[in-house]
Formats: structure tokens, C-alpha cells, sequence
């Protein structure tokens, strides 16, 4: 009997429209538990670097995690693993709500989509039935408005349902997946769906999850719920308020957005406005959020209320979490709240990054200010007004969309669209990783922890690798030691050290404390915690992505244990943890990734220590059992139990035979301070 | 009549539609506690609570289990609260052939809410597991009469019975009734 994973995959080629119901192998549960973990497992079998994103021997998987479906507080993640025709690596974009547990209850832990559907379908999952049904019907429509016409026809409200708008459909690089009140944005997942003719997957479930220990189990559930009580009741002082509390960051409720607005940039990530935040745009903020939210929600077995429902006067009703509150209004240039939230329904209806769209918009219109791109490329476009871009910014996202004109340059994001347009327009597309639209931060100063997540995070997201460890130092010692006073997270006490010890200004302080030594050893923490999570199907608002979670590394091994009836300590997670991680890692190796790719958006830092970078990377990589090229070496992989992968390093020449290649200069491309 | 008074406690759950976030963790719980062994499954299929929820709407309604209906209502109402339109349905607590809720999805057989009586605690384990608090419970007593009260019940249903069919008809079908147990 299996634990907490049903052991069924579903096997759906969508070229011959071939339905297979596959048992796993538990084995694989114990090396790689499950969601991300199994996900990077089956796309490294089975999608070979010469596969491209958009073929039909890609592979696109919607993974439940581990834990998806058990009372576990919060885990309810959906993780979506394919091959990004943005940045050509293994993408593994996520999204919560209510998705991955019913596909648990349905009976499957995981869905695999290969090949291609000659018309665009949807795919309907109701326990062992499963069919493949035309969505002619459904072609244009809204994410949302897919979702809700699928129920319809169905007569079911509780079917579960994850779309994609028309931007998966037209297969723009940075299109999502919507799942009502949550995305898989990242990485342009929704444009592989899209590229598979594949609308939307509908799952309803009514069996049972087993747990292997109930009493146990049932008793650390209530020890999180428990602690997510205490810290709803116990905010941590000293540090911005979204930090402060748990979930992802509370932007639906809290209205003081003078840390966001006044520290990070707008337009085309360039402009800091240090004084934006005023009494006047207070108010009218707090207006706009107030009259258009109808509610706080969750998702699935979580107290928390992270998302709200929207409801603008005149447009249909959504739902929205986080930071996309902001990034269309900042993008735009506009002072107002109500265009960001009113322009976000339309940008969920068609399904896009809340991320990467504006900053794509905002490059195209430093394009055309630079003289890169002409009136021509935007016939009809409304011109600027007393509020910023408003206009001009749903005209451009409707041409982006639709791929009309300039539009279909610039969806392919803006990577892609500079090198195509050329004439200079690379310098535009300045904010990126990796190729993907990153957050608009401008930093004065080089956070050696946060320069290291940067360069090698695989999520290309720095929300998605950050946590646990404070992002700066607290003023004064006596701070210090109040914080880590009931910090139990920690995985050794040495961590509570280097946080003591850290201070804002002189010795102690950054770029070169904490010591490069220290920094490698809370990235790894950091991104460790991220990757259980990953694979466990756990929200990062209520483990790493924050400091004093209710997970942690020493509760979720018995969770494991109780909940999968996999033994497991604190020792063996963290093996099983670096096992994937280093798998997704040779994915992308044997994509090409490769040192130089491995650094910072350009302007991303004001002040450059290209010899601290250099020994961070290297320090790093050795660390992490990689040589110093980025690559995973023999004795580091033979460690994992993953020689598999060295034997295909070694047959493709990326490794050489009984010896590492030896050590190159640093390929960072670093530039003169 | 002498009138034995008795002391009952009624148990309450007062639901605050309004507080709902539509996370479901009543329904979790309840179905994980019900099962056999306690806390071994879950599927919020078998849950004796369930959210019916329409987030596009705002409609968000937790339901207990009630008594088993064999038929459906004959007509449905609706009701606006709030500018919101409810179905009757949305606050029903039957187990009923009109829809799919508070049946074992195996068996079909109705489900129908205990106010979790086999946990030590006493407030039921949805609420406890509501944390916005739009499940909340609440206890009073009242004093009732026995006996006395429903003999009255029965005969003015009765009553009515004799008034339609006549006295004969009604004590031939007591009789046979009578027999039969």
C-alpha cells in the first residue's frame, strides 16, 4: 500500500490521444520523493537536450506534491515541470490553490503530457475516468471564463481547473497557467501547454489519501497549526512588514506600500521614486484596494489568506495574490492603484506572467523613446497621459497577446524580442536572468547572499530560493540576540552565530561578511529548504520563504515518515534534496548552461567586487560538488547515487573520462565597477 | 399533566458566511476523523461538512449533513442576501438525490453530521480547524418537556389525519401498523 502518494501516473499522448494509467515506482519516491524531485527525474530520462520547447517530444507534467491531499496544513502545491521556450532550461513554475489535491483524491500524483493534439482540446479527469474532449468551444476565452464554462458544462462547481488564456494559446514566452485564484507564471509553461493545443485540465477526485502513522501524523499538524497561531500573535519586529507575518506576502491586505513603491524601480526597471509614497496616494490606495476586494481566500487546508477576490465596477470578477498588485501600476509609470488592479483582470484573462508582461511593455516603450522602435511599430497606439502609460499599456498588451504587429516580436519576452529587433535594443532588455524578467530591484551594495541566489537559483526567481536567514542585519546586537533566541529552525546553532555576528557597519559587514565560507552554507540552507518544499508540494509561505516557519528541516522528515511511511531523517532529506536539485541541475548542464550564464541582472548592483564574486562562485560550486564550471562532478553525482548522469556527462564529452576537466579561468562576465 | 421537566443541551454551530475563506480545512478534518482508523484517510468526499462555494460570486456556505431525503423538493427557491443570489440549495442539509453531497462516494449511503461525539472535546473538529473563526461553537440548555409534549404532537396529527380520512380508516391503518411491528 502507498502512503500519502496514490502511485498512478497518468500517461496522456495527446498526438494519438493515448490514455494510460502508470504505477511508479516507489523506489523513486524514497531518491526523489515526489513533485519537482520526480518531475526533474522523469524529464531527465525522458526529454533529451536536443528536444526543443516547443516539440512534441517536450514533456509537460503537472506533479501533486508528496503531501498534497494529507491533513498537512498548506500543502497544496501543483508543481508544472517542462522545458521553457524562454530561457530553454527546465522550467518548474508552481501555483497552490486547489488543483493538486484533487488530482490526489482522483487518484494520480502526477499528469505527463507528450506530444501534440491536432485541435485544441481539454482534458477531463473524473477518478478512473479520464477523456480527452474537444474545446473548439473554448478557444479565445479567458482563463478564468474557461474555467467556469468548463464547470458549467459539466454541472459540477466542485471540478478543479487549471487553464490557460489566450497568450498560452498564441504561445507567448511568459504565458501562465491559471488555476482561478492562483498562477504558474514562470518560465512560460502556459506557452508549452498552449503549444500542445492542450486548453485545460478539469479534475475531480472522491477517493481517499492514506496516511501511514494517523496519530502521529495527525499531531504534527496540529504542532503547525499551533505555531502558525503563535506567530499570527507574535510578528517579527525589525523587519518590513510582508517578512513580518507568514503567507505569501500579505499585499492583499496590507496597504502601506511605501517599502515596495520607494525601493523598487519602475518603468522598465530603471526609475528608484524615493518619495512616491505620500498621504494623497495613501489614501487613494487604500480606496482602490477596499472598494474592489470582496474577500479574503485561501487555499486549500490553510488558514492563512493570502489572495482576495476583485471585484473593478464594469469588469468580470477575479482573483490575485501578491506582488502583481503593483507590478502593472510601476510598470506604467502610474500613480494609480486602480489601473494596476483593473489592467491585472485582463492580464489574468489572457493568462501572462504578472511578472515579466510590464517589463516587457515598459521595454517596448524605452524602445520606441530611444528612437529603436518607431511610431510605425505602434499604429493607433494611445498616447501617454497625466497618468503615466495606462493606455498605451493595455494597447500594448492586447498587440503582445494577439501577436499583432510588434507584438509578436515582443512576446517572445525581452530577451528574445532585443536580440531580434538588435540596433542596440540588448542594452534594453537589461533586467534579466537567465533570460527571464526579474523583479525591478536596483541594489547600492553587494549581499553576498543574495548575489550567490541570483547567479545559480534555478527558478530564476529570487522569492523562489530566499528565506529562513534575514536579508540584512538587525541594528543593534541586543536585536540579534532576541532574534535568535527562539530561532529553532535552524538546522545547527552555528547559523544563529553568523547572524549574531553580523553587523550593518565595519568589520562585520557586507559584501564580505557574512564570509564567503558562511554565505555558501545559508544559500544552501535557503535553497534546500525551497527544494523540499518543491517537492512535498509545501507552500513557501508557510516554510522557506520565511524566517521561523512552522516547517522545517526538523519536522518535515516526520512528516515524511508518518504521512509517506518513508523512514526518514533530518540526513537522509537532505540528501534526497540535494539528489534533485542536482538533477535539475544536469538538465540544464546538458542544456548548455554553464558558468558564464550564472550572474546577476546587468545594473542589478551598483558596486562590483569582481574578485569576491569570483571566489563566491567558486566557493560555491565546490560546495556544492560542482566543478568550476557550474558542472556536477563524477564523485559528486557517484555520491547521489545519480552515475547515470555522469555516464551520460561523459558519453556527450561535457565530462571528461577519469579525470574533471580541469578548472577554467572564471567565465563571469564581470564589469569594470 | 404533570409537566416532567428535563435539562437538554443543544449544540450549536454558528456559521459566519461572511468569515469564510473557502480553504476547506472543515472538510479535511471531518473526513480524516471519521475515518477507520481515525486519521488514516482523508477525502473531503466523505466529509460531513462541505463548502459550497461559487468564489467567482463570492458565495462561500459551509453545510452540515443533515437528515436523509429520499426525494428531491418539488420546487426550488432562491434567496438574495446582500445583492447575492443563493440557490435554497446552498444552505440545505439533506443528503438528497438532487445533488452529490453528504453521500459515501463508494456506497452512496447518506452521511449525516455527529457533532464529532467520539472526540473527547466539545466543540466538534471543524470548528476547532476553522481558524477564521466562521465555524464557531456554542452550547445552551433548555428546559423541555417530556412525554407530554409529543403525545399533544401526535394527536393533533392525528387529528388532522381523522379529518381527512375519517376515524375508521385512520384506526384500520393503526391497526395494521400495529401488526406489523
Amino acid at each position: 500500500m502507498r502512503y500519502a502518494e496514490t502511485g498512478f501516473n497518468l500517461e496522456v499522448d495527446l498526438t494519438r490521444g493515448n490514455i494510460e494509467r502508470v504505477e511508479t515506482d516507489p523506489r523513486d519516491t524514497e531518491l526523489y520523493l515526489g513533485g519537482l524531485g520526480t518531475n526533474a527525474k522523469i524529464l531527465w530520462d525522458r526529454v533529451p537536450p536536443e528536444v526543443e520547447p516547443f516539440s512534441p517530444d517536450n514533456l509537460l507534467i503537472f506533479a501533486a506534491g508528496l503531501l498534497c491531499g494529507t491533513p498537512a496544513t498548506g500543502c497544496n502545491r501543483t508543481i508544472v515541470s517542462t522545458i521553457s521556450p524562454q530561457t530553454r532550461l527546465m522550467a518548474f513554475s508552481m501555483m497552490g490553490g486547489f488543483w493538486a489535491p484533487e488530482l490526489k483524491y482522483a487518484g494520480y500524483d502526477k499528469v505527463i503530457f507528450r506530444g501534440k493534439s491536432p485541435n485544441l482540446v481539454y482534458l477531463l479527469i473524473n477518478n478512473d475516468k479520464v477523456e480527452i474532449r474537444d474545446a473548439a468551444h473554448l478557444q479565445g476565452k479567458g482563463a478564468i471564463e474557461t474555467a467556469e464554462l468548463i464547470r458549467q458544462e459539466l454541472n459540477d462547481p466542485k471540478v478543479q481547473v487549471a487553464a490557460i488564456g489566450l497568450a498560452g494559446e498564441n504561445r507567448i514566452n511568459f504565458a501562465s497557467i491559471e488555476q482561478g485564484r492562483s498562477s504558474a507564471s514562470r518560465g512560460g509553461i502556459g506557452a508549452v501547454m498552449g503549444d500542445k493545443r492542450l486548453k485545460a485540465i478539469a479534475v475531480r477526485g472522491t477517493k481517499d489519501i492514506n496516511v501511514a502513522r494517523p496519530a502521529e501524523f495527525i499531531e504534527l499538524c496540529k504542532d503547525v497549526l499551533n505555531y502558525i497561531k503563535f506567530r499570527e500573535e507574535n510578528p517579527i519586529p525589525g523587519v518590513i512588514p510582508i517578512l513580518a507575518v507568514l503567507g505569501s506576502p500579505q499585499e492583499m491586505k496590507i496597504h502601506d506600500e511605501k517599502w515596495h513603491t520607494e525601493n523598487f524601480v519602475w518603468g522598465n526597471a530603471r526609475l528608484r521614486r524615493k518619495d512616491f509614497w505620500n498621504d494623497d496616494i495613501a489614501k487613494q490606495w487604500y480606496d482602490s484596494m477596499e472598494s474592489f476586494r470582496k474577500r479574503f481566500i485561501s487555499c486549500y487546508n490553510c488558514p492563512l489568506e493570502c489572495g482576495a477576490t476583485l471585484a473593478p465596477p464594469g469588469q468580470p470578477t477575479y482573483m490575485m495574490k501578491c506582488f502583481t498588485k503593483l507590478t502593472y501600476s510601476m510598470g506604467a509609470m502610474s500613480d494609480s492603484l486602480e489601473f494596476g488592479l483593473r489592467i491585472a483582470q485582463r492580464a489574468t484573462e489572457y493568462g501572462v506572467d504578472g511578472y515579466s508582461a510590464p517589463q516587457v511593455m515598459a521595454f517596448a516603450l524605452e524602445l520606441l523613446e530611444a528612437g529603436i522602435l518607431t511610431e510605425k511599430d505602434f499604429p493607433e497606439m494611445p498616447d501617454d497621459n497625466a497618468h503615466g502609460s495606462e493606455e498605451r499599456f493595455y494597447y500594448l498588451l492586447d498587440i503582445i497577446v494577439r501577436r499583432e504587429g510588434i507584438g509578436d516580436v515582443l512576446a517572445n519576452g525581452t530577451y528574445w524580442a532585443a536580440k531580434e529587433i538588435g540596433n542596440g535594443a540588448e542594452e534594453y532588455a537589461h533586467n534579466n536572468i537567465k533570460k527571464i524578467e526579474q523583479l525591478p530591484l536596483k541594489l547600492g551594495w553587494l549581499n553576498p547572499i543574495y548575489f550567490l541566489m541570483y547567479c545559480t537559483g534555478a527558478k530564476v526567481n529570487i522569492t523562489q530560493i530566499e528565506g529562513q536567514f534575514p536579508q540584512a542585519p538587525f541594528p543593534k546586537r541586543e536585536h540579534r540576540e532576541k532574534f535568535v533566541k527562539d530561532w529553532f529552525q535552524v538546522p545547527d546553532d552555528r547559523f544563529k552565530q553568523y547572524f549574531l555576528d553580523w553587523e550593518p557597519r565595519g568589520e562585520n559587514s557586507m559584501p564580505y561578511y557574512p564570509t564567503v565560507e558562511m554565505t555558501c552554507d545559508i544559500v544552501d540552507w535557503m535553497e534546500k529548504m525551497h527544494y523540499i518544499d518543491d517537492a512535498l508540494g509545501l507552500c513557501a509561505g508557510l516554510s522557506s520563504f520565511h524566517l521561523k516557519p512552522p516547517y522545517h528541516i526538523h519536522n518535515m522528515p516526520k512528516f515524511i515518515s508518518a504521512g509517506a511511511g518513508i523512514e526518514m531523517d533530518e540526513d537522509k532529506l537532505s540528501k534526497a534534496a540535494k539528489r534533485y536539485r542536482t538533477l535539475v541541475r544536469a538538465v540544464n548542464i546538458r542544456r548548455g548552461m554553464r558558468r558564464k550564464d550564472e550572474k546577476p541582472p546587468e545594473d542589478h548592483l551598483k558596486k562590483r567586487f569582481p574578485e569576491l564574486e569570483k571566489e563566491l562562485l567558486d566557493t560555491y560550486y565546490k560546495f556544492k560538488g560542482w566543478n568550476n564550471e557550474g558542472i556536477p562532478t563524477k564523485e559528486s553525482l557517484h555520491e547521489l547515487g545519480l552515475d547515470y548522469v555522469s555516464q551520460d556527462f561523459i558519453q556527450r564529452g561535457i565530462l571528461a573520462d577519469g579525470e574533471e576537466i580541469p578548472a577554467k579561468e572564471a567565465l563571469l562576465e564581470i564589469e569594470p565597477a | 399533566m404533570t409537566g416532567n421537566k428535563k435539562t437538554k443541551i443543544i449544540k450549536n454551530i454558528k456559521i459566519d458566511i461572511n468569515k469564510c475563506n473557502g480553504c476547506r480545512a472543515c472538510e479535511m478534518i471531518c473526513s480524516a476523523f471519521h475515518a477507520a482508523p481515525q486519521y488514516s484517510g482523508n477525502n473531503p468526499a466523505r466529509s460531513r461538512i462541505r463548502v459550497i462555494h461559487y468564489p467567482l460570486k463570492d458565495i462561500y456556505v459551509p453545510v452540515y449533513a443533515g437528515e436523509y431525503a429520499e426525494a428531491e423538493c418539488m420546487g426550488r427557491d432562491k434567496y438574495v442576501i446582500d445583492g447575492k443570489e443563493y440557490d435554497e440549495c446552498a444552505f440545505c442539509r439533506a443528503s438528497c438525490p438532487s445533488r452529490d453531497l453528504f453521500k459515501e462516494p463508494d456506497s452512496g449511503l447518506p452521511l449525516k453530521c455527529d457533532m464529532c461525539e467520539d472526540h473527547p472535546d466539545k466543540e466538534p473538529l471543524c470548528v476547532q480547524w476553522c481558524y477564521v473563526d466562521a465555524l464557531t461553537y456554542e452550547e445552551r440548555e433548555e428546559e423541555v418537556d417530556e412525554e407530554e409534549v409529543k403525545l399533544e404532537d401526535v394527536e393533533i396529527g392525528l387529528e388532522s389525519m381523522v379529518d381527512k380520512y375519517g376515524l375508521e380508516q385512520v384506526m384500520d391503518v393503526v391497526a395494521r401498523m400495529s401488526q406489523k411491528e
